[in-house]
């Protein structure tokens, strides 16, 4: 279904634009095509389908669902509604509260947040159409257990004594009467009509693509640029499995660099296919979307110093543990 | 007079959010204090966690959205 988008690229670039497909330019342009018209459609497809599904789910049915919780699968659900609950990283403080005075602990509440850039619709989407289901998958689950695994970690260290003292305080009062804060918004739990669902979908499917489109072709125009221009096998021969140190070095490199899902995936996309290790470019992804200084510094609000560091070693160490994993394992994929 | 507060940690949204109700207000010529809102200790209290939110006289009437000018409306009579 998708070589529809591949014959309207050649049409265009060696027909309209009159580029050849033996040079490299002509190479770079229609990949560039192909990649941005797939992507464009599949994007307002898909974004207002699986807005349409998940309509009525929000972040505070997530929270009266997880204060109901066992522990054990907590992380769990803390971490798969990570992935699925719509929600702006301009809200991930509050959120980060709200769960909070609820009761919920904290490693539950980060499992939820660490996801939730990781993993979303767009991310999947682009993965499936970009790299395969089975790259989607392995995406999927390592995205989860870092979530999962990163908030057992904080619960196993204590991690709310590093609180800033009046989000301790929530916490504690939260757990003490749980039942209380849960009410406070109860207007989301009506039932949605399809004519509601549809007018909550057309906005999603409208915002989403304004936010991300610019990532898109920033992100494929990159890929573009790689594609083309830089030698088969460079990468392979200077970034390759054989060395260790390319790991920590792609998740380091993959700091300062703030990116979302969406904008890195076309760059994994032609970082792959130009011999970059898939372990290696997992890490810098990762990285990329889900170790970024300006979401550290909103943290800040809410957890000491001592807190923030120790989350921000716990993501960089969990990113370079699952490139070497993933390096390792390539071979039997 | 209204006292309004916009409750958000100064996203695009919120800024949005406080600017329309400023612009219906000069409208229908209703007086109004609108303040934007970004402690969140107070975005707390309130049992907020979908930003942009509403208050409307220490009464919590909308969150997670740019309100709907009917909304609006309906606020400030």
């Amino acid at each position: 279904m998708f070589q529809i988008f591949t014959d309207f690229s050649s049409w265009l670039t060696y027909a309209i634009l009159g580029l050849s497909s033996e040079t490299k330019l002509g190479d770079a342009v229609h990949f560039f095509i192909e990649d941005v018209s797939k992507i464009f459609a599949l994007l307002i497809v898909m974004i207002y389908v699986i807005a349409l599904l998940r309509a009525s789910l929000n972040v505070e049915r997530v929270r009266d669902y997880l204060s109901r919780k066992h522990r054990g699968i907590g992380y769990l659900m803390g971490s798969s509604f990570g992935a699925i609950t719509p929600f702006c990283s301009c809200s991930s403080i509050p959120v980060f509260l709200g769960f909070t005075s609820a009761g919920i602990p904290v490693g539950i509440t980060m499992s939820f947040l660490l996801t939730s850039p990781l993993i979303n619709e767009v991310a999947i989407l682009l993965l499936m159409s970009l790299l395969g289901w089975k790259f989607t998958v392995l995406y999927v689950f390592v995205g989860m257990c870092v979530g999962i695994l990163g908030g057992l970690f904080l619960d196993m260290i204590k991690a709310e004594r590093w609180l800033q003292s009046f989000a301790a305080e929530a916490l504690k009062k939260g757990q003490s009467n749980s039942q209380t804060v849960t009410q406070a918004t109860a207007d989301g739990s009506q039932r949605m009509t399809i004519v509601e669902r549809h007018e909550f979908a057309k906005t999603e499917a409208g915002e989403i693509f304004g936010r991300v489109w610019k990532w898109v072709i920033i992100g494929v125009g990159l890929g573009a640029a790689l594609h083309g221009f830089v030698p088969d096998g460079w990468i392979e021969q200077h970034l390759g499995d054989r060395q260790w140190w390319s790991v920590p070095a792609a998740v380091l490199l993959g700091i300062p660099l703030y990116s979302n899902a969406t904008g890195v995936i076309p760059v994994m996309e032609s970082l792959i296919t130009n011999g970059l290790p898939v372990g290696t470019t997992l890490a810098f992804c990762m990285s990329t979307v889900a170790a970024s200084f300006p979401e550290f510094i909103l943290l800040k609000q809410v957890m000491q110093w001592r807190l923030l560091a120790t989350v921000f070693v716990m993501l960089l160490f969990a990113f370079t543990v699952v490139g070497w994993i993933f390096n390792a394992f390539t071979p039997f994929l | 007079m209204k006292n309004i507060t916009v409750l958000g940690s100064g996203c695009t949204k919120c800024k949005k959010t406080a600017e329309i109700i400023e612009s219906i207000a000069r409208e229908l010529s209703v007086e109004v204090s609108v303040t934007k809102e970004t402690s969140p200790q107070v975005i707390m209290s309130f049992g907020v966690m979908s930003t942009p939110a509403v208050v409307v006289d220490n009464n919590l009437v909308h969150s997670g959205s740019i309100p709907l000018r009917e909304q609006i409306i309906n606020w400030l009579e």
